[in-house]
């Protein structure tokens, strides 16, 4: 008898999906690279307790404001504390509040975006009439309301009311974007036969629609995760995000940073990289999937 | 023989001296001629939860309110910690110290045209002493000593007192005791946390919420020629960011409050010889405050275990380059003369510079009370400074004994209200004293049912008494000691204890004449004899 050991690599992932990633790769060189930056964040934020050479938190009066060297990479804080540290930690904040922020706010948007081309009439009209009003104010000014009216809500050391502050304005930017691709899909033949057979709206919307807006949806979620890292950096920076002592980009350029920058600039230096970095990769994977999924623009 | 309380008003005084209360330059720029005119701007770091000075310990409300009100008598700022009239123009205190008169300026209106007599001084210290319900009365242990206020013409007021109390005139000085109209108060005892209706210098404009308060001068003000100023603005800025950009472009003229040594270095930096920079020790200190309603913290070896798990010695000296916090000390003043020195004080729990060895006890007391994992939230101030940087060293000295707790940082107002109705577990508390004698600067670790200022919430007979005992002792020594033994039970109780005393640095423009630098930030802000020489 003849044991043949399966290809476990192959096997791993599947030979479609293994071919759709080459091409992108092929495709979309700066594209993969943010996503390797995306991928190296993520790792050092899920692992960052392996990553980080100090504790984040840990106060060393000794060293206060050292300068980057072998020690402390990136130098130290008014504190003492490691920067490198802090911000390793710090992308730990911004994937959750960025990535939970535009996954609540997108998806949100979508299913009102869709909802809105599905019944049309007046519920089309509210829908987007209320998408108007909100779309009128710019991302960080609604975030701002929200978080000033709301206050703060904390599990563990994540603001609940942040990431919904984030999200509120995220949602009419997606739902105005996902209602125009699904206007096109409701159209569809397939989408009468499933009325015509007596299904639910909910199972319609969902089983039928849903699947067909799925690009336009994932391109906006990953744009806007970088516009939530950048908004939870600004309220952050201006005393409404995540407090002290909790390691955080936009934190770390406030506080005492505003105080010592002219002795110490790594303090609002690595952290400003850091926040710059990681809107870049995101933005750049977002438009890179865009040119990817959207056969308008393979030409 | 010289009597205790000219003895420690020498040493006292002697203290503020010695700490850079006084400098050259800010006597010779206040010995010119002041000029009348023009409108002072100058930066508030917190907004005041409301107008009501008996109510509360914050400087909020005295750079707020106090350009609008007078005070019986008031601290001479020159000659600290001696008092001077105010709406009062002369005081006798009869020989057995039992009977304070005062006698009141003659034709002193309020601000709504109605006269002020001692009927209102009268209804003012009745509800300081002995505040109606409803109505809090922060620092009514310091008035206990009042048996009756006897009013024997419009002009005359005398206060007589059960036993003596070496330093009641002062108390007649407390910045905080602003002198409010008998009719507002038969109106609805709550009206000034809402209203403003003073004799002061200056007469209310406008508070809008989230940006300012502005005054304009009382043309009818008691004191002829003063104030100099034609108004005032007082502009919100909780963001230190903001109000040093502020003050390097202009916008404001002044913070009386402080800043801290590298926003000092800035500005000087920044604006060379055009800031005026005044420093001093500082009657204020930050405590750790235990809810002791809420458990485990009804536990005193949990207490205990927290405030040995602080390093205070090298706290001071990280968060003295820092921040606003600066000295080691008890419950006075470190460098006060009735404070406890520095070799007693390590002997005490939370004091000890063997570190190590504090926090391994720390560990075993945790163990022993069942909660070696103690989690808990910090109830902590918005204010960055030095609110932020305490809560921060705090979360470190913590997590050393395996503590997790997390900081939570709320605004003036909801932070009040949350330690004075108890709704926290431990608090980042302060003792704001107007001055340095003990009678005042104990009076916060009295049982709540006789201190409100008490936001540990404890009873404790044996405190109440030592400070009783502490208050009729005559004999410096034996008052020391006295304060020492209250200082030891408290702190072996640890409801709530000092973490650090802050350092005042005062940054005004060049241009701003008149103000006096003291050891207290609620001292001196009536703004009356400030002028701007521009």
């Amino acid at each position: 008898m003849t044991v043949t050991t399966p290809d476990v690599a192959a096997a791993g992932v599947p030979p479609r999906l293994r071919g759709r990633v080459m091409e992108f790769v092929h495709q979309q060189p700066l594209g993969t690279i943010s996503f390797f930056i995306i991928c190296m964040m993520m790792i050092a934020g899920v692992f960052a307790e392996l990553v980080a050479p100090y504790d984040p938190l840990a106060i060393d009066f000794a060293s206060i404001l050292g300068p980057p060297s072998w020690q402390h990479w990136c130098g130290t804080d008014a504190y003492g504390r490691d920067i490198c540290s802090r911000l390793i930690y710090g992308s730990r904040t911004a994937l959750v509040i960025g990535f939970t922020s535009s996954f609540v706010g997108s998806s949100i948007g979508a299913i009102l975006g869709i909802a809105s081309a599905y019944f049309g009439g007046r519920i089309d009209s509210w829908i987007q009439r209320i998408m108007d009003v909100l779309l009128a104010f710019p991302i960080i000014v609604l975030a701002l309301v929200v978080v000033a009216a709301f206050g703060k809500l904390l599990l563990g050391e994540i603001d609940l009311n942040l990431i919904v502050a984030i999200a509120i304005p995220i949602i009419p930017r997606v739902a105005r974007v996902v209602r125009a691709a699904a206007m096109s899909v409701r159209v569809m033949p397939y989408v009468d036969a499933a009325r015509a057979a007596g299904y639910s709206h909910a199972r319609i919307i969902f089983r039928h629609m849903a699947p067909n807006v799925v690009a336009p949806y994932l391109i906006m979620l990953t744009a806007f995760i970088a516009q939530a890292i950048l908004a939870e950096a600004s309220l952050s920076f201006l005393g409404l995000g995540v407090q002290e002592p909790t390691a955080a980009w936009g934190l770390m350029l406030s506080g005492n940073a505003s105080d010592f920058y002219r002795q110490a600039p790594w303090m609002i230096l690595f952290p400003g990289v850091a926040i710059s970095v990681a809107v870049y990769a995101f933005n750049l994977f977002g438009d890179s999937l865009r040119d990817f999924l959207d056969p308008r623009f393979k030409v | 023989m010289e009597t205790r309380r000219t003895a420690l008003t020498k040493m006292a005084g002697a203290l503020a001296l010695g700490v850079g209360g006084l400098n050259l330059e800010t006597m010779r720029a206040n010995a010119q001629s002041p000029k009348k005119g023009g409108t002072l701007t100058y930066a508030i770091s917190a907004e005041t939860p409301h107008y009501d000075g008996h109510g509360s310990d914050t400087f909020a409300t005295i750079h707020f309110a106090s350009p609008f009100y007078s005070t019986l008598l008031k601290f001479d700022l020159a000659n600290y910690p001696n008092v001077k009239p105010d709406l009062a123009e002369s005081y006798t205190v009869s020989p057995d110290k039992l009977t304070y008169a005062f006698k009141l300026h003659r034709g002193v209106k309020f601000h709504d045209g109605t006269p002020c007599t001692s009927a209102d001084v009268k209804a003012t210290y009745d509800r300081l002493r002995n505040p109606p319900k409803g109505v809090v009365s922060t620092r009514k242990a310091t008035f206990a000593d009042i048996v009756s206020i006897e009013t024997p013409d419009p002009l005359t007021i005398v206060f007589k007192l059960k036993a003596v109390n070496a330093a009641m005139i002062q108390h007649f000085g407390s910045p905080w005791n602003y002198i409010y109209s008998a009719k507002d108060l038969e109106k609805d005892p709550n009206w000034p946390k809402t209203h403003i209706n003073g004799t002061g210098a200056f007469v209310f404009v406008e508070h809008v919420k989230g940006s300012h308060v502005a005054g304009k001068r009382n043309e009818n003000y008691f004191k002829k020629g003063l104030p100099y100023m034609d108004g005032f603005k007082g502009v919100f800025m909780l963001q230190a960011a903001t109000m040093l950009n502020a003050f390097q472009g202009g916008q404001v003229q002044a913070e009386f409050r402080s800043v801290s040594e590298p926003e000092k270095a800035r500005l000087m930096q920044t604006m060379g010889d055009k800031v005026r920079i005044q420093e001093s020790s500082w009657t204020l200190n930050l405590l750790v405050c235990f809810n002791v309603e809420k458990k485990p913290f009804d536990d005193v070896r949990v207490r205990r275990a927290l405030v040995m798990a602080i390093d205070r010695w090298g706290g001071s000296q990280g968060l003295g380059k820092i921040s606003t916090l600066r000295s080691v000390g008890g419950v006075l003043r470190p460098g006060y003369p009735l404070a406890t020195p520095e070799a007693e004080l390590v002997k005490l729990p939370g004091f000890s510079k063997d570190i190590a060895k504090s926090r391994a006890e720390a560990k075993k007391l945790l163990a022993e009370a069942g909660v070696p994992n103690l989690k808990f939230t910090l109830h902590n101030r918005t204010i960055a400074q030095p609110y932020t940087p305490a809560g921060v060293f705090l979360v470190d000295q913590w997590r050393q004994i395996g503590v997790t707790v997390e900081n939570k940082q709320y605004e003036t107002a909801p932070y009040l209200a949350g330690l004075n109705s108890g709704n926290y577990e431990v608090a980042i508390d302060f003792s704001n004293l107007f001055m340095d004698d003990p009678s005042l600067a104990l009076s916060k670790y009295l049982s709540i049912d006789r201190s409100p200022d008490n936001r540990s919430r404890s009873k404790d007979p044996e405190l109440d008494k030592l400070y009783d005992q502490s208050l009729r002792e005559l004999d410096p020594k034996k008052r020391q000691a006295l304060i020492q033994a209250f200082e030891k039970r408290l702190f072996e109780q640890a409801y709530q204890q000092p973490l650090l005393w802050w350092y005042r640095i005062v940054a005004t423009h060049k241009t701003v004449m008149g103000w006096q630098m003291s050891p207290s930030h609620t001292l001196g802000q009536d703004l009356t004899e400030v002028w701007l020489n521009t």
